[in-house]
């Protein structure tokens, strides 16, 4: 038998952060030392379509896509899609929603990097990981902001 | 050798490979999903441009190779159609720098009008062909295709697939990098005048030289054998769909085939007498089976459900296991639609008013077929709309013929479109005919991408613009006229409603940028 693999899914709306934040994900999980990969549509969801992001991250993985009903964990940035997004999870799946993040500790534009810090209660790769993570891809100036976010979001229980 | 390792998309894979082994011009057109390949050669300091259109791009990819060194020729798949032209003759004449073209195909249509399998072309203009499966594949594969086209003289196609340009995985690089070189011109007529006195006898070269490749492929490491030496079922696979098969069914007995033409008989044939039934796992048509089956080896190919969309790991569960009952449908997500404040709307919301018969075009305005406008009657190929709008205006009823607009964009347009404009002027309809020209300064769906006419290359670097109302004066269009279609929106409808009712052979400029084209700008002006 194949090794176990964590299945994170992200879904959303173009312009959301999915993409970027499946990104950081998919780095965070390399620099852990996991093989990992990664696979995403978009083209047509520079228009406000639906984006998803399949991350995937083990010892060994093949396929870069979730097979149906395997996905640990949803990162829903859009409330809307949890539903499209129902067939590819599995039964006790974490769903993480923009209701779970405090609007205080972050605006909606850091709301993709929030969801992270949120998943980080349960993924549990270090914050020092993170940070040099978000300090790559974002510029200085909203770089500082992001890990904000992301500290207050990580914080608490899973 | 000192090597690095990181994670890459597979467009970006390709990228790195074409600068670690020296090629000294990429060239191509943008399509999803192989349009990162050129921006990321860019951006890493390999010398990459867009050109018009892709049978120009692997025109030139086609002088560089004469000239002696490597190019880099990337698309979609439809691309190579509009490429297939000068592809069917350079089998004929080889190529003395290597060449390699990226097909991206699209099975299951992400952001593509029709879901063709582009190895056909390799069986079909007789040249080799690999599939990587992952980045490490795609970063390997064009290092070895690069070499595989000197050694051979043979241009080499890439195929690759959206979940293998657009999924990231772990890639080694190697750190030296080899300089762009070119070597003293090399005069060879027979080899290169494809008239045909040297054509026959080309033909018949290269029907020697896939012989070889066929030899060549039966050694190759290309290829690999995974599991047990024999076991009652085996697989064969390639691409994608040999990672999804690794998954459906662990520790099966598979043979992947890294180069899938020529293909390797006697390796195929020793794979498949090790099992006592053999399952071709492939996405698209069914090319491997079918060849494999014509070469007389028993194997069996998927069932047609799977001829359309995209394999999965649920899939390949279902496509061994011979199960053809329904699968279960994807939940529609949101589809998507112009953008708030794009300046299309305002061109969609007038046609549709006036009752106008649309014939579209590929691009972000295609999704004027989207309600609240449903103002796209029809949406075949790159540069259709003005063909096939002079068609409807022969073929239709005069009150009818009337109402025909073809709509395109300023990149397909200089794709494409200004050989329509000359058949609208050569054979005019008898109602005349109104080209809209929707000119956003920029190729938007694929991502912003530069073109002829907005005047800058792919590096943003500034050159001479096209000028696209002077192009179509010169044609001969008896109206051309350039408009704001939001800024002066009583303007524009007056303007089109006045065309139409003329029996002019008419272009109008819809002009106003693109907003996410503008955004782009400001942020790049600031840095």
């Amino acid at each position: 038998m194949n090794e176990p693999v964590t299945n994170v899914l992200f879904a959303g709306i173009g312009g959301q952060g999915i993409i970027k934040a499946s990104d950081m994900l998919t780095e965070a999980a390399f620099r852990m030392g996991c093989d990992v990969k990664k696979s995403e549509l978009h083209g047509m969801s520079q228009r406000g379509g639906s984006v998803s992001s399949d991350v995937r991250f083990g010892k060994k993985v093949y396929s870069p896509m979730i097979p149906r009903g395997e996905a640990d964990y949803l990162i829903a940035v859009s409330e809307d899609q949890i539903e499209v997004c129902a067939g590819t999870l599995r039964k006790n799946a974490v769903i993480i929603r923009p209701s779970d993040i405090d609007p205080a500790d972050a605006s909606s534009r850091m709301l993709n990097i929030a969801m992270l810090g949120r998943l980080n209660r349960h993924l549990k790769f270090p914050e020092t990981l993170w940070v040099e993570i978000i300090r790559e891809s974002f510029p200085a100036e909203i770089a500082e902001e992001n890990i904000a976010a992301f500290r207050r979001a990580a914080g608490g229980k899973e | 050798m000192a090597e690095k390792r990181v994670v890459l998309s597979g467009d970006e894979a390709v990228a790195e490979a074409a600068l670690a082994c020296g090629v000294m011009l990429g060239t191509g057109y943008p399509g999803t999903p192989s349009t990162e390949i050129l921006e990321h050669f860019s951006a890493i300091g390999g010398k990459a441009q867009w050109s018009p259109n892709e049978k120009v791009a692997l025109e030139v990819g086609i002088g560089v190779a004469f000239a002696g060194a490597r190019s880099l020729v990337t698309m979609k798949h439809v691309g190579l159609n509009v490429a297939a032209d000068p592809l069917f003759t350079l089998t004929y004449t080889g190529v003395e720098g290597g060449l390699v073209v990226v097909s991206a195909d699209d099975p299951g249509m992400a952001s593509s009008q029709n879901e063709q399998d582009n190895r056909l072309y390799a069986a079909a203009a007789h040249l080799p062909v690999f599939e990587p499966s992952d980045s490490r594949e795609a970063y390997d594969f064009t290092l070895r295709a690069f070499a595989l086209s000197e050694e051979f003289h043979t241009p080499v196609l890439l195929r690759m697939t959206t979940r293998v340009c657009h999924s990231r995985s772990p890639v080694t690089l190697r750190e030296e990098k080899e300089t762009p070189v070119s070597k003293p011109y090399r005069k060879n007529i027979q080899e290169r005048v494809m008239v045909p006195a040297f054509a026959k006898k080309a033909h018949v070269t290269l029907f020697r030289k896939m012989e070889a490749l066929a030899r060549w492929n039966e050694k190759s490491d290309l290829n690999q054998t995974f599991g047990p030496e024999t076991a009652e079922r085996g697989i064969i696979t390639s691409g994608a769909a040999f990672q999804h098969s690794m998954e459906a069914a662990p520790g099966a007995r598979i043979l992947k085939l890294g180069m899938t033409w020529p293909l390797p008989f006697e390796a195929i044939a020793k794979f498949v007498a090790g099992s006592k039934r053999t399952v071709v796992v492939e996405e698209g048509e069914k090319f491997l089976a079918g060849k494999i089956l014509e070469h007389g080896i028993p194997v069996e190919p998927k069932a047609d459900a799977f001829l359309f969309g995209e394999l999965d790991v649920a899939r390949v569960k279902k496509l061994l296991a011979r199960d053809e009952s329904p699968e279960p449908a994807a939940k529609p997500g949101r589809p998507p639609q112009l953008c708030p404040g794009c300046p299309h709307r305002k061109v969609f919301e007038t046609l549709r008013d006036l009752g106008c018969i649309v014939s579209g075009d590929i691009g972000c305005y295609t999704l004027g077929v989207m309600p609240p406008f449903d103002a796209i009657d029809s949406c075949v190929c790159m540069g259709a709309s003005i063909g096939a709008g002079l068609g409807l205006r022969h073929g239709l009823a005069e009150a009818e013929a009337r109402k025909v607009v073809s709509v395109i964009g300023d990149s397909t347009f200089v794709h494409s479109g200004l050989t329509g404009i000359v058949e609208m002027v050569y054979n005019k309809p008898a109602t005349g005919h109104l080209v809209l020209i929707l000119d956003n300064a920029t190729t938007a769906m694929t991502g912003l991408q530069e073109n002829p006419a907005t005047g800058r290359h792919l590096d943003m670097s500034e050159t001479t613009p096209l000028n696209l109302a002077a192009v179509c004066k010169a044609i001969g269009a008896d109206s051309v006229d350039v408009i704001d279609p939001t800024a002066d929106n009583p303007g524009f409808v007056a303007l089109v409603k006045e065309r139409l009712a003329s029996s002019d052979a008419s272009v109008i400029i819809a002009r106003r940028p693109c907003i996410l084209q503008v955004k782009k700008l400001a942020k790049t002006k600031k840095q």
